[in-house]
């Protein structure tokens, strides 16, 4: 698709010289960015894409109101396997929307500035993957109009939830990491919706991003603060990204099922969800790139530098699956031992070859150079990834679980129409934001990007 | 000018037209309807109005008529009145193929809700089957019929009375020679002399019997053996060496209740006690009584006559040399069987021929078992006859068109009257057919009269016990629709001054002189359930050594016919919860299939759920294949009862009908059949799909012999972790209270699986249907696990029932985000359905797998009747709500009040769960272990005692007593 016309622009070290191209300015860079919400006419894609997505989150709330009407038993949940599709959903949209808070709180702290170009989209990206998640343990529910309970509110009768058990952690890392998430989010944004104030062509545009702009004029004070609560919120955000995964992953560790009572699943959670979640940027930024032509702001080594993440996380990842098969042997835990070797070669054997052809060897390709500067076989091997996260869900939450410790209790799981209606609804809402995110918001930060614009030379001294 | 007729007459011409609508025949037909039994499915305000009317306009007319009095006595506490919210029992009796087992029934407020035995009666001794427990759910069937019909329409019984007093005039002429009656096998003394009087009045009118799982064959050994017709009394818990022949004692004869409690008391062991009987069985399909058998045989059901036949040489020989079919297993039986005389037991199965039951009375008598374990009494049937040739002359003669009138009964031998009878075209002929029956099923349907039978709980009458011990059977509500008994249909034809069921049993008995004073003696034959000593003498019997021929090798695939070990015959097809019950081994649900061995599956190439056709005689019958590992090789098992077309909402058009093949000259087994595939597939509905523990920690098993060596072998396969081992303070949360525990034993458990519905009926469990048991939703809070271990031919199988363990480290508590499962002080682990939101978390983190969750709302399309027949004390549980075995919490908190208005401590007795008071085998015994003189206490010091899973620290309540197998020295 497109190669990177200029790989010269590297020191010895590899560290890019200049992180944009030379001839870009202030003007071209918000131009570049402000002209795909304010101004251009959007492409035939958008509209063709937004009618998919649109038609999937249908699905989903068609999928979610039927639910509600009967419970949840239309999914194929059973006893034993009594967490399906929801659970599997759950995690891996959380996985997902950990490389938003990734990138631009850890990135930022790390002073990678590369990550200008993508911190907003995968911002947003992560707002809405954790929305996504987070309507999975609601809808799970026996009884959902219930799931206040799960809260520690003061109750007339005096009950509070079992803070003992990981659901309950789950509702407090969760919720504070979308928070969090959506004040970092924001915050990050308000100079770029006063420039998009500034330049709104109507009314409606003016009115909009005005109010959403908070009355910012780009003083040097407002300057000042707002980097300071910028870096402040990073600050605050970096620990949650390990935190969040790490209390999902509590939600199987803490249990005593065999393939989920593992000391190992806060850090290789943690890995995976990193994993997954770059693989997402790259799905979406990939094409976004590539029909708004940005590839000015937006350059190859970007996406180069993503798929070294995507590579050394997935081989944490693969660590991750080695050392649970051999400490499920080195245990000599008759439960674990039966667990792994149900897992590679029980009923459920070919779920895990494909996890490991998603998660293992595919990602391999990105040893090669000519593989991570190519958008096409990027983009084939992160969605190789995203399926593959998901696979791995599927294994721990339900593999795991088909068998454990009485055999007369032994089952099979096998989704229905509604487990996947409503794991293809939730892509249809993620879908359905983020094409609104880019018809409404700049999608890249222009601010920051200006930043680069303004001092190469201080660019130069760090490189 | 025309007039209009006068008011009055008026009125009553629009009564009239108010009378044809049928709620209101109904009502005129009933003279005390009462709240209950009027009850309609589907009530509108429309209806309601409109009976209001009529009772209104007929409530001087009601005044006039006294009400009779028809007492009836409450067993246990007899208060002046009833009190809301305390139960009462009331004893009596409940039959399956005529012979009576003695039941207490539990009374909410006139609504009987649950079923107990009765642990004075005979044939209980405080146990029941899965066929008692699930009665009650019956009573509420809302598909019962509901009004007596005409060719469909719906009529009344007046109409009946009118159009068959008619009949009968005609008949009085030719001294009823165009009269037949067809019942059922009668045991009842008061049904019987009606049938006398009839047949009296009407000299040459006929009564047929026919019980489709009859026992012709053990009346035609007898007649072999003894030149009259004797019932057999097994002594079990005199025996130490028993044989089956292919009898599943355990389950299917009408003593078993009994049996199981002689045979399983002879199997405990204790420390000081090591004394076992052992059981050789002989079988062709796997039974619960080969699943308990020491050393078991496969075999077809046609080879089991040879195998008498050697056997009965062999011993003739006394002690000669092996040899013969199967001499490495028979000689070492023989053996057992020859240093056990008197002490032994040979019984055969109702399934096999009278030649093979002449041979097990004869092997009782060369072994000296007569007087000791075996016994005679007379016959306990009323008017014993050879049932199939019984139906044969009555099919005869309604060929020949000799038959006008014909009274059906009860029963349902449309469906399940030998196929080359071909009873329905022989009912076409007969010019008034009528038929009793609890609903309308594929005999009414072809019937021109149909009459509602009143259920047992609903009506009076009597019965005998296998060993002829008579009970009364007293009603405990009013018929809900316009049920009959059998008495009235029969004072009907007789034409006997009209009187209710009451009166008809009451009658008879004042005729029999029994008691000096009859009021006292009645009175207390009601409270106890069972008039004490109606019982049989014993007969002596003198034994002629019987001709038989050896039997023929039979060639080709055998079909061998069972009942079906959830819903007996058919006549239990509509009952939910015998449908949804795990049968025995396959743990199959909602159908029947034909079970064929793995080596005949192998040489077939047949798998599970492949659709078969079965040819044999010219008939086929289409059924799926289900693999029964230790079923007899070449043979195939087509349990009876499914395929009904006309059982209810729940019952029809479920599973295949095996009476299609089933003739009048082959009942029980038949040879030359083939199978034939048709490469279609079906899927079953089981819930256990993996039988083997994997080496786990679940199953503890041993032989005697390792028991007596080292009685603790059971507990040294792996003890529980130590209570020190903890970060906590281990006494943090001791409690001096009650300590709520339960032992099963897994060596007299036969998994009979009473216990399953015992619980489902008490606790308020939902039916969920076929569709949702496929899905793995099934909810019984205690299943009984079959494993199976050893070659698949012919497999040890060990049954474990699995209630909730009630661990004190219960993994589930620790994981639910609300707190909705807690531990109460007394070790309950209770479940708090208003609070638990449905996170399922409790389920995943259950080793055991116990706990169930209410997917969809099973309990939202109950209907009115169904309502009644729910415990109060238990919460109904919505959708989205978890639940499992609760001990029965309500029954300890009955307990508890009743022990704390007596100002004492529950003892240990007064509270019993459900799943204990069901078992025939008392393997379930449940109490306070912090009592030390407790039952359960002692059971926990046993040293087979021991804990499923204990490695993994949960501490479970409930435990096990490891199983043992007590197999002959040698073979």
């Amino acid at each position: 698709m497109h190669e990177d016309p200029s790989p010269s622009d590297e020191t010895s070290l590899g560290y890019p010289s200049e992180l944009l191209a030379a001839d870009q300015s202030y003007e071209s860079v918000t131009e570049t960015i402000a002209s795909v919400v304010l101004t251009k006419p959007q492409p035939r894609v958008w509209f063709f894409g937004f009618a998919i997505a649109f038609s999937l989150l249908m699905v989903f709330l068609f999928a979610v109101s039927y639910l509600l009407l009967r419970g949840v038993g239309i999914w194929g949940i059973n006893i034993p396997v009594a967490w399906g599709f929801a659970i599997v959903n759950f995690v891996w949209w959380i996985g997902i929307g950990h490389a938003g808070t990734f990138i631009s709180a850890i990135l930022l702290l790390l002073f990678q500035q590369w990550r200008t170009a993508i911190n907003r989209f995968s911002e947003a990206m992560t707002l809405f993957a954790v929305a996504c998640a987070g309507t999975f343990p609601l809808l799970h529910l026996g009884r959902p109009w219930v799931f206040f309970w799960i809260l520690p509110y003061p109750d007339t009768m005096g009950v509070w939830p079992q803070f003992r058990s990981p659901l309950v952690w789950d509702v407090f890392a969760v919720s504070t990491y979308f928070t969090v998430s959506l004040l970092f989010w924001f915050l990050g944004l308000l100079p770029d919706l006063a420039t998009m104030r500034d330049r709104a062509v109507n009314r409606p545009q003016r009115l909009f991003y005005g109010i959403l702009a908070l009355g910012w004029r780009g003083s040097a004070v407002h300057w000042q603060r707002h980097q300071s609560a910028y870096l402040l919120l990073a600050g605050l955000a970096a620990p949650l990204v390990l935190s969040v995964h790490s209390v999902v992953s509590f939600d199987f560790a803490v249990a005593i099922v065999p393939g989920w009572h593992s000391t190992i699943f806060p850090p290789y959670f943690v890995a995976g969800a990193i994993y997954s979640g770059f693989a997402m940027v790259l799905n979406i930024v990939i094409p976004v790139r590539k029909i708004y032509k940005l590839e000015s702001v937006l350059p190859m080594r970007y996406l180069n530098n993503m798929a070294n993440v995507m590579l050394a996380t997935g081989i944490m990842v693969a660590y991750g699956y080695f050392i649970e098969a051999f400490m499920a042997w080195y245990s000599g835990d008759i439960y674990d031992r039966f667990m792994m070797f149900n897992r590679a070669f029980g009923p459920y054997g070919w779920v895990f070859g494909l996890l490991m052809l998603c998660n293992v060897i595919v990602p391999q390709a990105l040893w090669s150079k000519r593989v991570r500067r190519n958008t096409a076989s990027l983009f084939i091997v992160a969605l190789f990834i995203n399926v593959g996260m998901w696979l791995e869900r599927f294994v721990i939450v339900i593999t795991s679980l088909h068998r454990d410790f009485s055999p007369s209790a032994w089952s099979m799981y096998y989704p229905t129409i509604w487990d996947w209606a409503t794991l293809m609804g939730s892509i249809g809402l993620f879908l359905s934001l983020l094409f609104l995110f880019i018809r409404l918001m700049p999608m890249i930060s222009i601010s920051e990007v200006r930043e680069l614009v303004a001092e190469p030379w201080k660019r130069k001294a760090r490189a | 000018m025309k007039m209009n007729p006068p008011a009055p007459r008026q009125y009553w011409r629009s009564l009239e037209e108010a009378a044809g609508t049928p709620e209101f025949l109904d009502f005129l037909h009933r003279e005390f309807p009462s709240g209950a039994s009027e009850w309609t499915d589907a009530f509108s305000r429309r209806d309601f109005l409109k009976l209001m009317g009529a009772s209104l306009a007929l409530a001087g007319l009601g005044a006039c008529t006294k009400q009779p009095i028809e007492r009836i006595v409450p067993y246990v506490r007899q208060p002046e009145e009833v009190i809301p919210g305390k139960p009462l029992f009331f004893a009596t009796a409940m039959q399956l193929g005529g012979y009576a087992s003695g039941i207490l029934v539990e009374s909410h407020e006139g609504r009987p809700t649950k079923i107990e035995g009765n642990p004075d009666h005979p044939a209980s001794l405080g146990a029941t089957s899965i066929f008692g427990q699930a009665a009650v759910l019956d009573l509420y069937d809302p598909d019962r019929s509901q009004s007596v019909t005409h060719e469909g329409e719906i009529s009344s019984w007046e109409a009946f009375l009118a159009q068959m007093s008619d009949a009968l005039r005609q008949q009085q002429a030719g001294q009823g020679a165009g009269l037949r009656l067809l019942t059922g096998t009668i045991t009842s003394p008061t049904l019987a002399s009606q049938i006398q009087v009839l047949l009296a009045k009407f000299p040459r009118a006929k009564w047929h019997q026919f019980e489709p799982l009859g026992r012709d064959s053990v009346r035609g050994g007898a007649l072999m053996a003894f030149g009259e017709d004797v019932e057999t009394q097994y002594h079990f818990d005199k025996a130490d060496v028993v044989l089956s022949l292919d009898s599943d004692f355990l389950f299917s004869h009408p003593g078993s209740l009994r049996f199981t409690r002689g045979f399983t008391d002879r199997r405990r062991v204790s420390a000081g006690r090591g004394g076992m009987n052992r059981l050789y069985s002989v079988e062709s399909t796997p039974s619960i009584t080969g699943s308990m058998a020491d050393h078991r045989l496969p075999l077809r059901a046609s080879e089991v006559e040879a195998f008498a036949q050697a056997l009965a040489a062999e011993l003739a020989r006394a002690g000669g040399g092996g040899g013969g079919p199967h001499g490495e297993w028979m000689a070492p039986l023989a053996a057992d069987l020859q240093a056990n005389r008197g002490k032994s037991l040979v019984i055969a199965g109702e399934q096999q021929p009278p030649a093979v039951h002449a041979l097990a009375h004869a092997i009782n008598h060369t072994l000296g078992n007569f007087g000791a374990s075996v016994t005679f009494t007379p016959p306990v049937r009323a008017n014993p006859v050879n049932e199939m040739d019984s139906l044969r002359e009555l099919m005869a003669d309604m060929k020949a068109g000799n038959v006008e009138i014909l009274v059906i009964l009860e029963g349902n031998p449309v469906f399940t009257a030998p196929c080359d009878l071909n009873f329905a075209r022989g009912l076409s002929s007969v010019k008034l057919s009528v038929h009793l029956g609890s609903h309308e099923d594929e005999t009414s349907a072809l019937c021109h009269w149909h009459i509602p039978a009143a259920h047992f709980l609903e009506t009076w009458g009597d019965t005998r016990a296998f060993d002829g011990t008579v009970s009364i059977v007293q009603p405990l509500i009013e018929p809900l629709y316009a049920g009959r008994s059998g008495g009235e249909v029969l004072d009907a034809l007789t034409q006997a001054p009209v009187r209710g069921p009451y009166d008809i049993v009451r009658d008879f008995w004042k005729t029999r002189n029994l008691w000096p004073d009859f009021e006292k003696g009645w009175r207390k034959a009601l409270h106890d359930g069972f008039i004490a000593g109606t019982a049989f003498p014993e007969t002596r019997v003198v034994f002629r050594p019987p001709d038989i021929k050896g039997g023929e090798k039979q060639e080709g695939i055998e079909i061998i016919f069972r009942p079906d070990p959830a819903i007996w015959d058919g006549r239990f097809a509509n009952n939910g919860w015998l449908q949804e019950l795990p049968k025995p081994l396959t743990k199959l649900t909602w159908e029947n299939a034909a079970l064929v061995s793995p080596a005949t599956a192998e040489s077939k190439r047949l798998a599970n759920g492949d659709i078969v056709e079965i040819r044999c005689r010219g008939r086929h019958l289409r059924a799926p294949v289900w693999i029964s590992p230790g079923h007899a090789d070449n043979a195939v098992t087509l349990p009876l009862g499914y395929g009904r077309e006309r059982a209810g909402r729940v019952g029809s058009g479920a599973g295949f009908n095996a009476y299609a093949l089933r003739t009048s000259g082959a009942p029980w087994f038949d040879s030359g059949a083939e199978i034939v595939h048709t490469g279609e597939c079906h899927s079953f509905a089981t819930t256990q799909h993996h039988h083997s523990v994997e080496g786990r920690d679940i199953i503890r098993a041993g032989t005697l012999e390792e028991f007596l060596s080292n009685p603790d072998f059971a507990s040294k396969m792996g003890g529980l972790p130590s209570r020190e081992d903890t970060l906590y303070n281990p006494s943090e949360h001791e409690h001096a209270g009650y300590a709520w525990g339960m032992v099963i034993d897994l060596n007299t458990c036969t998994g009979c699986n009473a216990c399953v519905i015992a619980c489902q009926a008490e606790n308020n469990i939902p039916v969920v249907g076929k569709d949702q048991v496929t899905r793995g939703r099934e909810m019984h809070w205690i299943r009984v696990d079959s494993y199976f271990s050893g070659n698949p031919s012919n497999p040890e199988v060990s049954n474990q029932p699995a209630p909730c363990m009630h661990c004190e480290n219960a993994p589930c508590e620790l994981v639910c985000p609300v707190g909705a499962t807690v531990h109460d002080n007394e070790g309950l682990n209770v479940q708090v359905y208003n609070r638990c939101i449905g996170t399922r978390y409790c389920s995943n983190n259950c080793p055991y797998k116990v706990r169930r969750f209410n997917f969809l709302e099973f309990n939202g399309a109950l209907t009115p009747s169904e309502k009644l027949g729910k415990n109060p004390n238990v919460t109904v549980r919505s959708r989205g709500v978890m639940e499992k075995c609760t001990y029965c919490t309500q029954r300890i908190t009955a307990a508890r009040i009743a022990a704390e208005e007596a100002d004492r401590k529950i003892r240990d007795g007064d509270l019993v769960t459900a799943c204990q008071a069901a078992c025939p085998a008392a393997a379930i015994v449940f109490g306070d272990i912090h009592d030390p003189n407790s039952r359960v206490s002692k059971l926990k010091k046993h040293p087979l005692n021991y804990s499923m899973l204990g490695d993994l620290n949960t501490r479970p309540r409930t435990t096990y007593l490891a199983k043992l197998r007590n197999p002959g020295p040698s073979p």
